[in-house]
């Protein structure tokens, strides 16, 4: 199939594209996994919020959740348009 | 005390019911006393799968529900001793289960059985929580595909939370990947996931490798688990499943293309 491959060109193969995207989502996906599950709620009403006064993309809002020993950190960052 | 392991993978039509049949009878053959419960309340399948469709009489709601005794709704198998199965509702909704009930049964046949296998329904919701919660171990069924590996990293998810062991603190469910069919060809070519991908991104160690075969549809067909064809690849790599499954260790094989020989070369031959 090296040969193969050759003749082919450089087509990349469907199958790293199936694995780089995967690798995306898991990391998106662990990374809500400890969250509380208000957290997609909370994310949606602050970009309304948000939406009111400042004309931003739906993911200019991107909200996390640390927790410390003893608090938690709610971060939330919004990317303003220039202007 | 039973060990109790689910089989899930999020995803339908994946081989969950396949793999536990065929893991539940492979214990069996192994001495081990072993029961098989389908959690698929609604749309049983693992009766016609084990070959005993004919011979349910009452199921896991009507256990629940006080309408029969386990021992009026277990099923003997036919083909092996110490090997029962506890079919699923084709009725009822999927309300019918409850988490006090489940426990209960699963409580009973703890101290009857060495292994309680757990056939969990497709999705994440009530039905495969249940089937996952009361569970020590978990086998998820992942096929080399992009939509199969997502929903079995949202199952590890709930496995990691929605489960006694988490809600207890206790140890974690030990989790165990399965991979079904399997095809190197295709993953030579650079059109499937190898198995290195796919350990890599769910992070959990490989029980088991299954090629796609022939024989497994073969062996639905026939209601006799396809661990029972021993001829076939699939039934071989349900038995490897089994044996690391009891610690053992065994080499990993039908994850690279099968040289073929000459004549069936000349022939096309080779049916698996």
């Amino acid at each position: 199939m090296k040969l193969l491959d050759f003749f082919r060109g450089e087509r990349k193969k469907s199958a790293s594209v199936a694995k780089e995207r995967l690798q995306i989502i898991v990391a998106h996906q662990r990374s809500q996994r400890d969250q509380p599950d208000y957290m997609p709620m909370l994310e949606r009403e602050l970009l309304e919020v948000i939406r009111r006064y400042v004309k931003v993309d739906r993911d200019a809002v991107s909200i996390s959740l640390d927790k410390d020993d003893d608090c938690s950190i709610l971060e939330l960052n919004v990317t303003l348009p220039k202007g | 005390m039973a060990k109790i392991i689910v089989v899930t993978s999020g995803k339908g039509g994946v081989g969950k019911t396949t793999s536990a049949a065929a893991i539940a009878t492979g214990l069996a053959l192994r001495g081990k006393k072993t029961v098989v419960i389908d959690f698929d309340v609604g749309l049983r399948n693992l009766d016609l799968i084990m070959g005993c469709e004919r011979r349910v009489v009452y199921d896991l709601v009507n256990v629940i529900q006080g309408e029969a005794g386990l021992a009026q709704a277990l099923i003997r198998d036919k083909r092996v001793d110490n090997l029962h199965i506890l079919p699923a509702s084709q009725t009822r909704d999927k309300d019918a289960l409850t988490p006090e009930g489940v426990e209960k049964v699963l409580e009973t046949l703890s101290g009857d059985f060495d292994y309680i296998l757990c056939d969990s329904p497709a999705g994440i919701e009530r039905g495969a929580q249940l089937a996952m919660y009361f569970a020590d171990e978990a086998i998820v069924v992942t096929n080399p595909e992009v939509s199969s590996v997502r929903d079995s990293d949202r199952i590890l998810g709930l496995l990691a939370a929605k489960t006694r062991r988490a809600e207890r603190g206790e140890d974690p469910v030990k989790e165990h990947l399965l991979i079904t069919r399997y095809n190197p060809e295709r993953v030579d070519y650079g059109d499937m996931l190898t198995l290195e991908d796919i350990r890599e991104i769910l992070a959990i160690d490989l029980i088991g490798l299954i090629p796609e075969s022939e024989a497994v549809l073969r062996a639905s067909n026939q209601g006799i688990p396809v661990v029972h064809d021993q001829k076939s690849d699939a039934g071989l790599a349900y038995a490897d499943t089994v044996s690391r499954l009891l610690g053992e260790e065994v080499p990993l094989r039908f994850h690279e293309i099968q040289k073929k020989g000459l004549l069936s070369r000349m022939f096309g031959g080779g049916r698996r």
